[in-house]
This record gives C-alpha cells, sequence and structure tokens, in this order.
C-alpha cells in the first residue's frame, strides 16, 4: 500500500525525505512538494506518513483487498509520545488506537554526532561503540573458555 | 540612492504612460494566469468537491460566526503569520519573501502612477519602501536559495540546478536582484549598464508574471483556500479522517496506563 502526497497540503520541508528508509520520498522538479518516486519499493513502514508535520502524505490500498472507502490515517502527537490510528472500513465500521511511542520527552536521546568518536583499541573491541556504558551496565555477559562443550576450543 | 524613485529618473527616457501600460500589463497577466491555473489544474473544481465532502460528511455544523473566526484565523495565522510551516527558518524566509514581494509591488505601482517623473517629488519613505521591499526578496530568496531548499540542503543537489519548480524563486529574486542594481546605475549615472540592467530586469519581470500557469506564482492564491479548508475540517469534526487528538498520559509515555484502546 505505497504512500502518496496531498499536494496542497504539503509545503515541501522534506520531513519525509530525510525519514524514507527506501530514499524514495523527493521534491517534485515540477511543484516543488514531495512525492513517492517508487511506489513499487515503498516498505510500508509509514515512516513519512507518520513524520510528516502536516498530515500531507496517506497511504493508498491495494484495490483487492482495500477498495474504495477505506482509510487508515495516522496522527503522531511528539509532546504527548503518542501514536493514534484511525482504521475506517468501507462499511463506515471505525476502530480507533493510541498507542505510546516512547518514555522519554522527544529531542532528549543523545544523537551520535553527540557521541565522542572511539579510539583505535575500541575499534578493535567486538564490542560496538560506547558498550557497555551506553547499555547502562557494567559489562557484556560472555562465555569464558572452561564455559564451552569441549572440542570448541 | 535609497530615498531616489529610479521610475522617475528613467522617465527622462521613457514615457510614464509606457511604464504604466507595462505595469497595467502585468496585472493583467497575473489575472489571466491565475484563471487558466484555476482551469488547467482543476484546483478549484477539487477545492469545491472535497468542501461538499467535508461538508457531507460533518460531525457538527459549522456556523456563520464560526466560519467568520475560521476565515479571520486563516487570514491573521496561516497566511499573514504563514503559520503552517513546521520549519522556522522556512517560516521566516518566506515571509521576509512575502512581506518582501508586497511592498515592493505596492510601492512600485505607487511611484509609477503616482510619482513618475522627477517634477512630482516622491515621498522618501515611499523609495526607501522600495528598496527594503527588494532587499527582503532578495534576502528571503536566496536564503531559501541557498540553504533551505529540500532538493539541496537534503538531496545533495547543486543549488545552481534549475528545474520548473524554482521558475517562480528564480525569476523573483533576480527580478528584484536586477532592479536593485539598474536603480543603483541609475541613480550613479552609469548610462549603458544601466540600459542593460533594466532590459534584464523587464525581461525577468516579465517571465515571473508571464509563466504563472508553469510557476507556483499561483499558491499565493490556493494555499489559503486550503488553509481555511483545513480548518474547516477540523472544526467541523471530519478532520480530514485523522484520528482525534490523545488524551494526555497520567505519566510521559507510561505503557500501562497509556495504552487505551477504543
Amino acid at each position: 500500500m505505497p504512500t502518496f502526497v496531498y499536494m496542497t497540503r504539503c509545503d515541501g520541508c522534506g520531513q519525509c525525505v530525510d525519514i524514507c528508509p527506501s530514499d524514495i520520498m523527493h521534491i517534485d522538479k515540477t511543484y516543488r512538494r514531495a512525492l513517492n518516486i517508487e511506489p513499487n519499493f515503498c516498505w510500508e513502514c509509514y515512516s513519512c506518513v507518520k513524520a510528516c508535520p502536516q498530515h500531507a502524505i496517506d497511504v493508498r490500498g491495494y484495490a483487492d483487498f482495500a477498495p474504495l472507502g477505506h482509510s487508515v490515517r495516522v496522527l503522531r502527537e511528539e509532546e504527548k509520545a503518542t501514536v493514534s490510528w484511525k482504521i475506517k472500513f468501507r462499511n463506515g465500521h471505525e476502530k480507533n488506537f493510541v498507542s505510546p511511542i516512547r518514555t522519554t520527552p522527544w529531542g532528549s536521546i543523545k544523537s551520535p554526532s553527540d557521541y565522542a568518536a572511539p579510539t583505535a583499541d575500541a575499534m578493535k573491541s567486538q564490542e560496538l561503540a560506547h558498550e557497555p556504558e551506553s547499555l547502562n551496565i557494567a559489562a557484556l555477559p560472555a562465555l569464558k573458555p572452561g564455559q564451552l562443550k569441549q572440542g570448541v576450543v | 540612492m535609497f530615498t531616489t524613485n529610479p521610475f522617475a529618473e528613467l522617465s527622462a527616457s521613457v514615457p510614464p504612460a509606457v511604464m504604466q501600460t507595462y505595469v497595467v500589463v502585468m496585472a493583467l497577466l497575473v489575472v489571466a494566469g491565475t484563471l487558466i491555473e484555476v482551469v488547467h489544474k482543476k484546483s478549484a473544481r477539487y477545492f469545491f468537491e472535497n468542501w461538499r465532502a467535508s461538508q457531507n460528511k460533518a460531525k457538527q455544523p459549522v456556523g456563520a460566526g464560526q466560519m467568520v473566526s475560521i476565515a479571520v484565523q486563516t487570514a491573521v495565522v496561516d497566511v499573514m503569520a504563514s503559520g503552517e510551516f513546521c520549519n522556522a527558518r522556512r517560516r521566516l524566509a518566506h515571509l521576509l519573501g512575502m512581506y518582501g514581494f508586497v511592498i515592493y509591488v505596492i510601492t512600485t505601482a505607487m511611484m509609477v502612477f503616482a510619482y513618475p517623473t522627477p517634477t512630482t517629488p516622491t515621498p522618501n519613505a515611499v523609495a526607501t519602501l522600495w528598496y527594503i521591499g527588494a532587499l527582503m526578496v532578495c534576502l528571503g530568496g536566496y536564503w531559501f536559495w541557498f540553504f533551505i531548499r529540500v532538493d539541496v540542503a537534503a538531496e545533495g543537489n547543486s543549488p545552481f540546478r534549475f528545474v520548473r519548480a524554482d521558475l517562480f524563486v528564480v525569476t523573483l529574486v533576480l527580478g528584484t536582484t536586477f532592479g536593485l542594481i539598474w536603480a543603483w546605475l541609475e541613480t550613479a549615472g552609469n548610462t549603458m549598464w544601466a540600459t542593460i540592467f533594466l532590459a534584464l530586469y523587464l525581461i525577468d519581470t516579465t517571465v515571473l508574471f508571464a509563466s504563472i500557469p508553469w510557476s507556483k506564482f499561483a499558491h499565493m492564491f490556493f494555499k489559503p483556500a486550503a488553509a481555511l479548508q483545513k480548518r474547516v475540517e477540523e472544526t467541523n469534526g471530519t478532520r480530514s479522517n485523522l484520528p482525534v487528538p490523545a488524551d494526555a498520559a497520567a505519566k510521559f509515555g507510561s505503557v500501562a496506563k497509556h495504552s487505551n484502546h477504543y
């Protein structure tokens, strides 16, 4: 169910361009509005739909299982840390869902670029950058040679 | 320089009637171009079909008083303060360009029609506002062009790549730039270069107003209509099918208290 953009609502801010994991949301060369340049490659992840501050992006369902009259709309509210879904069926039924999306205030998580670059020794380590302190633990659990089955080492 | 009327100085070589006719032709091009845009792109039909659909699905009627209030809010917040922009830099650049253009157009008309020759001295404030308006357009326009455009800032395209979507911004910014350079050369008495930049100024301005059916010039008309419709849809309960805003959680991000399916 690929995404499409309501041109009258879009202001070309580029939030969807930044967030699209498929890199298929681009700025139109004729109208300077966002557009999905390759609907076949759309993962239907809804990242752009949730990120759009103008609610200008919607999803077009395939006609065989999502016929005319259906709608799936989503509202992300950063200040409340919620995402709300409204599912409208073609027979008029509606279902509404509200879920929390995070437990910390928006913008409070450090960006990867805010961390210090890893040292040369850290680059040789099997641990990922800033582990284990970034996981809030003293050390990652690891097997000792004596704990392994005979013949493995 | 900032207190001289360049059109009055130009009247020594170009009759005021010619300048006034040119301004009238440009105004007519705006009207014609906008009408072609509305008919060709069917934007008016799209707007009224959406409007009717929203009225039919309305959960609560919008009274005349509410409609006036919505129209005022749209005019003040969405149009005059560019309130629909979510990005502060884009909003500021748009405000600079929008108010600069309005000031520039009004003062141009005033100088060409009310003070076309040195015999009718131009008030300093009017001439100065013309320069300020043009400079505001340049400031907002070049800021947008080189630093804010998504296809440059996010997609990594060259700032000098030109596509049809750029037609309005480029002709607007270059027009005011050529106008300022021409005014400076006219005041400085450099006749040859002044003539060259006057020609560039006129060509660019003509393209700006004649290209309305192919540029986004008409957004100044249909964007306020879309903003009005959005506010009406919020008031009549249809909300473009969007979910209603969630209740704030008792504890921020609390899963146990917050997951509220209904």
